[in-house]
């Protein structure tokens, strides 16, 4: 449509190149700040991660600010915003403020400073779970997208991974998930590579399907004919033009690790216990769940609220990543 | 179609076979074994634990475990080593159990969220398609368990109704109607709870496919001389947007198997879930292996049907 306003006017010249006149990102940006709940979703992603980066900041040390690990079994149980009994604790027991923000749990630790500990466990997990995944999904993919007519032996390179990624998907996931973790040691580098492991499939397709349409394309094939090598064509051309898919399967990818890993914790094989993370801090408080519901209920709004929000921001990218979407405003 | 059928039963063959490799490999090579879960136990003298590796062949190297395995599988034999009783007993027993969960969800799954997502995508837009979207995301996003205890609470505490395990302990004989009434109770959360996730997502691709049919020409067409929008809606639009959930029919068998490890364990639910996580627990590889298995060659059997029904349904697919 540019094209057409230009020309249509006489005193236009071909001597400067038409850039479009707004740029990727601004179009981007249009469509994006139109959705409303996602950018109530990147809000929050970006509350939470800064609240993360603080959290990792505040409680550890060897004098933490706020102290998840500080156990006073004389205040066990106490509700939110209770203020701290400062007659029978000692001074260096004493929380931040005299006052636990969101109560205790069942051993007297704040849930406070375990909620911002949490907080990070939680993000790593899924940050780290989901960049293996799109590690192996990316290379998988662009093997497969790329290479793919050449053969080794008998079947193309491209059969022979999407057959893996085929027998991958006949796994029920979270019961492999589950049983990979139960054998192995608990431990919480175990829990983020299984869960990376079995969750590139889907990163994998996206990034095949979209290298077998862009290898055909024109500037594709001029870097080729410019004797461009491979790996640069890959990374350099092809990569930036198939990467807004993973990136929006990569934002849901971690809110569904971090649900996962809610889900192992909830069935004790969680990350285990000097951590503390959002999914392990509300099956610790089910037991309590009639005595002490804010230990069930600020995780579980808390994992809502998060999971929420990278939800509507995935769905959000990939509705102005969608150049179908962009050209009809 | 036929040659289609044939080469596509051979591939899905060929994967079933890997698949059962693979999850043999994991289980196998994974760090501890089978005979050292109770290391403690008095009576799990070296004798005992040396007899109990002859007796399941652990003693044998892996490709030739591998090949009894499959072999005891296939022939019906495979045994439990926790109480040494047949693995697919135990599976079909579970299985029943399981069996109406699985049922009431899928029914509640696919009666709630055609008209939900239809009702939306015509809508689309207005206040009902906007909090239809926002309590789909929130379905998905909130945690199983938690979702689940907040419903108990509410069940419990507004209805005084026991809802965990299958069946009140000891109602002995008590009227048909409360007996029934009883089971009815017991079965609606866990099911509810089953298909919320299912009804999120499935309605959202119901929406999202109307309003693909919706944009289409013909629909254009038939509004533009004069039919009512109830019947451009739900006849010229809805027919052709059912095309791709027909073939979804295939891809909800795996959940036969799949049954909720989380929901199961939270009400006490003897069924597939909860079995599986048990045998994880006592680390009673034939269980894991075979429901694995199973679930594999549901998972396999339901793309195939899948893949067929695209065949019958669409007119403009052939091979």
């Amino acid at each position: 449509m540019n094209l057409e306003k230009k020309t249509s006017q006489p005193d236009f010249q071909l001597e400067r190149p038409m850039a479009p006149k707004s740029s990727q990102i601004k179009e981007f940006w249009l469509v994006f700040s139109n959705n409303r709940l996602a950018i109530g979703g990147m809000i929050i992603f970006i509350l939470f991660f800064c609240s993360a980066l603080l959290g990792l900041f505040l409680t550890s040390g060897p004098d933490p600010i706020f102290d998840p690990a500080q156990i006073r079994l004389q205040e066990k149980l106490r509700p939110p915003l209770a203020k701290a009994n400062l007659d029978t604790l000692r001074p260096e027991e004493v929380p931040r403020m005299g006052i636990y923000f969101f109560g205790t749990d069942d051993l007297g630790r704040d849930v406070f400073a375990r909620m911002l500990q949490g907080a990070w466990v939680s993000l790593t997990v899924g940050f780290v779970a989901v960049g293996i995944a799109i590690l192996i999904g990316i290379f998988m993919g662009g093997i497969a997208g790329y290479f793919g007519q050449h053969y080794l032996g008998a079947v193309s390179i491209d059969t022979l991974i999407m057959r893996i990624v085929d027998i991958m998907l006949c796994f029920p996931s979270f019961f492999l998930i589950l049983t990979v973790v139960a054998l192995l040691p608990a431990s919480i580098y175990n829990i983020m590579i299984v869960i990376g492991l079995t969750s590139w499939m889907g990163t994998t397709r996206f990034v095949r399907a979209e290298f077998l349409s862009l290898r055909e394309q024109d500037f594709v094939v001029a870097a080729r004919a410019l004797g461009v090598n491979n790996f640069r064509i890959i990374f350099r051309h092809m990569m930036p033009n198939a990467i807004a898919p993973v990136l929006v399967s990569a934002t849901i990818g971690i809110a569904t690790a971090i649900l996962t890993e809610a889900g192992l914790s909830f069935l004790g094989f969680g990350v285990p216990p000097p951590h503390a993370t959002w999914g392990n801090i509300l099956s610790d408080g089910k037991r309590f769940i009639f005595d002490a519901p804010w230990l069930t209920f600020i995780p579980g709004i808390a994992i809502l609220i998060v999971v929420l929000s990278f939800n509507l921001f995935g769905e959000g990218l990939r509705d102005s990543l969608n150049p179908k979407l962009r050209q009809r405003r | 179609m036929l040659a289609f059928i044939s080469r596509s039963i051979i591939q899905k063959i060929i994967t079933l076979f890997f698949v059962s490799v693979v999850s043999f490999l994991i289980i196998h090579l994974a760090p501890g074994k089978p005979s050292q879960v109770d290391p403690l136990n008095p009576k799990f003298t070296p004798e005992v634990v040396e007899r109990f590796r002859k007796e399941f062949h652990l003693d044998k190297p892996l490709h030739v475990q591998y090949l009894y395995f499959y072999r005891d599988l296939f022939t019906g034999q495979t045994v439990s080593w926790k109480d040494n009783q047949s693995v697919l007993n135990k599976i079909w027993e579970r299985f029943l159990n399981s069996l109406p969960l699985f049922i009431v969800g899928t029914i509640l799954t696919w009666t709630l969220s055609f008209p939900i997502g239809i009702r939306s995508a015509i809508f689309r837009g207005h206040i009902y398609d906007r909090s239809t979207t926002f309590f789909s995301y929130l379905m998905i996003s909130i945690p199983g368990f938690f979702f689940a205890y907040i419903l108990i609470i509410f069940v419990v505490t507004r209805f005084h109704v026991p809802v965990i395990g299958m069946e009140t302990f000891g109602l002995g004989d008590a009227p048909i109607p409360h007996v029934l009434m009883d089971r009815i109770w017991h079965l609606l959360l866990p099911s509810i709870l089953g298909a919320t996730g299912g009804i999120a997502v499935l309605s959202r691709y119901v929406r999202s496919q109307m309003l693909e049919v919706e944009g289409q020409e013909y629909i254009r067409t038939a509004k533009a001389k004069g039919l009512p929008p109830e019947l451009v809606h739900y006849k010229h639009a809805l027919r052709n947007a059912l095309l791709p959930f027909v073939t979804m029919f295939g891809l909800i068998l795996p959940g036969l198997i799949g049954g909720s490890v989380i929901i199961e364990s939270i009400f006490s639910w003897p069924g597939m879930g909860r079995m599986a996580y048990e045998a994880i627990l006592a680390r009673d590889y034939p269980v894991i292996l075979t429901v694995n298995f199973v679930s594999a060659v549901l998972v396999l059997v339901g793309t195939f049907i899948s893949d067929i029904l695209y065949l019958v349904v669409d007119p403009r697919i052939r091979l």
